[in-house]
This record gives structure tokens, C-alpha cells and sequence, in this order.
């Protein structure tokens, strides 16, 4: 890798009694998305905080674009762009009003502020909706001018806080191309976020952070790879399940677990194929409902990892309605609970 | 410079939502008509203005006055609005001067203090206010009234800073009515039960009511056997000014730059 343009040695940070970050260790290489992954509460925020010298760390060291946060606060403010959870941007004035104040703040000159808004309205295809004000936005217009204003300085580190939280999917989708073009265009992307599927789409490395810890790193398909893959099966009565979990055992190496006619099989390796599975399980005499082999999503990398769904809070969050807290989820809880129960 | 620089371009700002919202100057203007009102017309037939003359002539200069101290209620709003919607953490993020954000809302906040102050002079004339001292006192006092507005913004934009959120701020804006009426701005101090009257008369706004008072010549200047702000209200109005600006400018200042820490 090439030395990194983010890096974080020991970081901690500590809010009274609560340890938000309790030693924490990152290294972003140049002109790549990193994600980091973690439910509420996590400390993911306030790794982005301190990074973007909104707040210092209690203790530990860190770096972007060759400057200490600590020591040199205003050349990192000068190499870096942040869009957090908030649309923060001010909805009593039009989108191309507040990229003009932003970009004069943001010391681009008064005439520089005005090119520079201009540009970036119309490459992001908001010059229609330019010389609105802000409060008749919708969410992801919203979100979209909050993101072209950190992008003003054309920053070298782009931090987004959760960029997507409370986003329609097309609002997403759009967040999402935007985060590409500018990574191919060179900037380094550090992003926040609960959504597992969105890690996968665009971070080419993921850390896990639990409790102020990252407790895995490694590429989205590192992280799969460690989980293996889910072998479902769906029997067609109580009779078969015997007969079916024996031939399971015999094909995954696995410990199967059964909930009602449905058995999940976690095979840490490679996983049989489909066919296969029907054939051995049919000349056992097993009617089948149904078979499938499951590669994993992040979603069971986090379960597996914390022993909780990233949609549920650790410490001091709370439930959020998450995409994933849908069907997904609710299959994850259930899963626990079986492998639970068959362990005991 | 820089701090002067993007100062302005704060103020700018704010002066761009007057020109979206031109009603947020009506607003303004709502308290102080319906006090004119109430006060000049309801109440003020039953009070009687020491050393003799016309109540509301006596009223006007209290009104100034109360159109300043709310810079403090709004001022607070604006900042507590901006930190709670994550503007505060953008502007934190960026290379904009640390100083220049209390300085653009308070600069921000005299401008449109000074608009507001003209229209309400304005109404004032056609209610049968005059300023008695020409136009050399008058100008004072219009200087004393933006002092005291911008005095008021920097107490506000620090409690806007320390507010835990936009809806605390909101709920205590309203606070600031009551405490501009713990004053000489409506009714004559000397007829208050002791305790009470030493209370408003250490009030800075009956200090900078008194001051405008003896300014424009309007009745009830000075109260008899007054506390000593009311019998220097010019002195008094400056010392508070002093005094309030020397706590809060560095408090706000540096509360900006170290939020969250």
C-alpha cells in the first residue's frame, strides 16, 4: 500500500464515563473508499470528528494528508472536506447562495466561490433546481448541495458521516455515483455507515468498529470469505429432518441448525453446490422443499463478528430503521436464535 | 483581516434571508406595535410620567430599547439552529477564521437592528414621539440603541452556543419579553415595592432606556431619588456594554472554537 493518507495510531476518546473510542488503529491508502462499519454508538462519529478537528481525541495520534489533527488543526481543515448526517446546509437561502458563502469561506475568493458553485451545480445536475431556496429540497436534493459544499476546496480527504441515513434508494443510488466519479478522480473517501450493502458497494476496505474497537478489517470479500457460506434447506415433514441433517453434517462439515422444516448449515469453507445437495439429499430418501447455498453479506459478517445485527445499538444507541432491520434481519435474528437453540 | 473578511460574508448571509424573507422585519416590528397599543393607549391613560408629561413620549425610547434586547432571544435561535443542524460543525471544519461566525450573527444582528430601529423611528414620529435635542443627540442615542442590540446579540449568540438544542432555545426565546419589562421601559420605577425597584433600575435596560430618554428629551429621564444608573443612565449604559461585550465576546469566541472538545 502506499503510505497512507489517513492514519490513526491508538486513538481514544473519552465523554465523562463513556469510552467512545478505546484505542483505535486505521490506515486509509490514498484514493480509495474505507468504510467503517458499526452499529450506533459504535464510535464511528467520533472517529470522523476528530479526524475533521471538530473535536480532539483524549489520548493517541492521528494524521490526515500528512498533518497532525492536533497540531496543525488548519492545514488539515484546508485538505479536507466533511458531509455528516445533517443536510448543513441553510435552507433559507437558494443552493447556489450557499455554495457561494461556503466557497468564499471556504477562501476561494468571491469570484472563485462563484465559478466554482456554478461548475458544481451543473456537473451535479442541480442548475434547475439552483436558484431555489433550500427548504422547498427534497432529502436527496437536500443531501446532494450538503455534499457538493464539501467539495468546494476540492479536498485531497473527503469524510461523509453516514452520507445515506434516511435516503430513498434512488437518493442513495445517487450519493453513491457521486462518491465514485470522485474517487476516480483521485480523492481519498473515508465513510460512516450502518448499511452494510453500501460498505459492499463502495469501500474496497472495511474496518468493524464495536465499542470504540476495530475489531476486523480486511476488503468486503476478505470479511465474507471468513464466514463461509449458508447452506438452506427446507424439508418437506417432520420425518425427513433426521435424515436430512445427517446428510448436511456429512456434506458441510457444518453443524446444522433446525427451525421448524428449515435447516441453516454454516460451512466455513466451500460450500456444496445446489445439484449436489439435491441429489445426495434425494438418494437419502428426504423430500425437499427447498435448498439454497447463501453467500454471505456483511450483514453476517457484523453478526458473527459482534453477535448482534449492525441495525440494533451497542452502547448507547438505539434502534434504527435500517434497510436492514427488514426481512433480513428479522432471517439473522432468527438464525441466532435457532443456532442457540441447537447448540444448548 | 481574514476574521473581517468572512465576517461580512456571514452577515451577508443573514441579510440574504431578509431579502427572501422581508416578513421576518414585520416580525420584528409585531412586539413593539402591539405594545404602542396596548401600552400607549390601554395601560398608559392610567400612568402617570414622573415629572409630568406625555406617556407615550415616555413610551417610544422603552420600545427602542425592547427591539434591541430581543437580538438576544434571536441571536441565540440563529446559533443554537445552525449547531443543531450540523452548519456550526461545516463552518468548523472549513479554514474560515474561528472569530468570524460570532462576529457575522452580531454584525448581522446590528444591521438589521439599525433597519428596524428606522422603520420603528419612523412609526414613532406619526404616534407624536419627537426627538426635543436635535439631531447630534438623536444620532447618540440611535448609537447608544445599536450598541445595546449588539451588546445583547453576543449575550445571545453564547447562550445559543451552550444550548443542548434548537427547541431549548426556542422555548426560552420568550423569556426575554418578561425580562424587558422587569424595567423602567414600560412604567416608572418609584412606585415598585424597594426590593423590586432595585432590581429593574440595575436592569441594563433601564440604564439604556434612561440613556435614550435624556437623549431625545422625552419625559421620565431620571426618576427621583433614582439608583445611581438611572442618574448616569449614559455612563451606566456604557459600562454595561463594556462589561457584558469584555465577558461574552471571548466566551462565545472561544466556546466556537472549542465546541464538542
Amino acid at each position: 500500500m502506499d503510505s497512507p493518507i489517513v492514519s490513526v495510531h491508538g486513538l481514544r476518546k473519552r465523554y465523562g464515563d463513556l469510552e467512545a473510542l478505546a484505542g483505535l488503529d486505521l490506515a486509509v491508502a490514498p484514493g480509495t473508499v474505507y468504510g467503517l462499519l458499526g452499529p450506533n454508538g459504535a464510535g464511528k462519529s467520533t472517529v470522523v470528528r476528530i479526524l475533521s478537528t471538530l473535536t480532539r481525541a483524549t489520548a493517541g495520534q492521528a494524521t490526515v494528508a500528512g498533518h497532525d489533527v492536533a497540531a496543525r488543526p488548519d492545514a488539515v481543515r484546508e485538505a479536507i472536506g466533511l458531509a455528516g448526517q445533517h443536510a448543513a446546509v441553510d435552507e433559507k437561502l437558494t443552493g447556489r447562495e450557499n455554495l457561494r458563502i461556503f466557497g468564499r469561506l471556504a477562501r476561494l475568493g468571491r469570484r472563485g466561490a462563484r465559478r466554482r458553485a456554478d461548475d458544481l451545480l451543473e456537473r451535479f445536475e442541480l442548475t434547475e433546481a439552483a436558484d431555489r431556496l433550500v427548504s422547498t429540497y427534497s432529502g436527496g436534493m437536500r443531501r446532494r448541495v450538503d455534499l457538493i459544499a464539501s467539495l468546494l476546496r476540492a479536498p485531497a480527504v473527503l469524510f461523509l458521516d453516514e452520507p445515506t441515513t434516511g435516503l430513498d434508494p434512488r437518493s442513495r443510488l445517487d450519493i453513491w455515483a457521486i462518491v465514485r466519479e470522485l474517487v476516480a478522480e483521485g480523492t481519498t473517501v473515508l465513510l460512516t455507515t450502518q448499511y452494510l450493502d453500501e460498505a459492499d458497494h463502495l469501500a474496497s476496505a472495511v474496518a468493524v468498529i464495536d465499542h470504540g474497537r476495530v475489531i476486523a478489517e480486511g476488503s468486503p470479500a476478505e470479511l465474507k470469505a471468513r464466514i463461509g457460506s449458508h447452506v438452506d434447506v427446507e424439508v418437506g415433514g417432520e420425518a425427513d429432518l433426521a435424515g436430512a441433517v445427517a446428510v448436511l453434517e456429512r456434506l458441510t462439515g457444518g453443524r446444522p441448525a433446525v427451525e421448524d422444516l428449515r435447516i441453516v448449515t454454516g460451512v466455513p469453507g466451500r460450500a456444496p453446490s445446489v445439484p449436489q445437495l439435491v441429489r445426495e439429499l434425494d438418494a437419502a430418501g428426504v423430500v425437499v422443499q427447498d435448498v439454497g447455498v447463501r453467500r454471505p453479506s456483511l450483514d453476517d459478517v457484523f453478526l458473527t463478528l459482534t453477535g448482534r445485527t449492525a441495525g440494533t445499538g451497542g452502547a448507547g444507541g438505539g434502534t434504527t430503521g435500517t434497510p436492514q432491520d427488514g426481512p433480513e434481519a428479522q432471517k439473522a435474528r432468527r438464525r441466532e436464535r435457532s443456532t442457540e437453540g441447537a447448540t444448548a | 483581516m481574514i476574521v473581517l473578511a468572512d465576517g461580512l460574508t456571514l452577515v451577508q448571509r443573514k441579510l440574504l434571508h431578509l431579502r427572501h424573507q422581508p416578513g421576518t422585519l414585520v416580525a420584528m416590528l409585531v412586539m413593539p406595535a402591539v405594545m404602542v397599543v396596548l401600552f400607549g393607549f390601554v395601560f398608559g391613560s392610567a400612568i402617570k410620567v414622573p415629572g409630568g408629561g406625555n406617556y407615550r413620549e415616555y413610551l417610544m425610547p422603552g420600545l427602542f430599547v425592547m427591539t434591541g434586547m430581543f437580538a438576544l432571544s434571536s441571536a441565540m435561535v440563529d446559533v443554537a439552529a445552525d449547531q443543531g443542524r450540523g452548519v456550526t460543525d461545516r463552518l468548523r471544519s472549513m479554514p474560515t477564521a474561528r472569530a468570524a461566525v460570532p462576529v457575522g450573527q452580531t454584525g448581522a444582528d446590528t444591521v438589521t437592528g439599525l433597519i428596524g430601529l428606522l422603520i420603528l423611528l419612523a412609526s414613532g414620529l406619526a404616534f407624536g414621539w419627537r426627538a426635543h435635542h436635535g439631531l447630534g443627540h438623536a444620532l447618540g442615542a440611535v448609537g447608544v440603541l445599536l450598541l445595546f442590540r449588539c451588546t445583547m446579540s453576543w449575550v445571545g449568540t453564547y447562550l445559543g452556543l451552550i444550548m443542548p438544542s434548537e427547541q431549548t432555545a426556542d422555548a426560552l426565546a420568550p423569556l426575554t419579553l418578561p425580562l424587558s419589562m422587569l424595567s423602567n421601559a414600560f412604567v416608572p420605577t418609584d412606585g415598585m415595592p424597594g426590593w423590586l425597584r432595585v432590581v429593574c433600575e440595575g436592569n441594563p435596560i433601564s440604564a439604556a432606556v434612561a440613556a435614550c430618554r435624556s437623549l431625545f428629551g422625552n419625559p421620565g429621564a431620571t426618576a427621583a431619588g433614582g439608583s445611581w444608573p438611572l442618574a448616569h443612565p449614559l455612563a451606566a449604559t456604557l459600562l454595561w456594554s463594556a462589561l457584558l461585550l469584555a465577558v461574552f465576546v471571548p466566551l462565545s469566541v472561544r466556546r466556537f472554537t472549542r465546541a464538542g472538545l
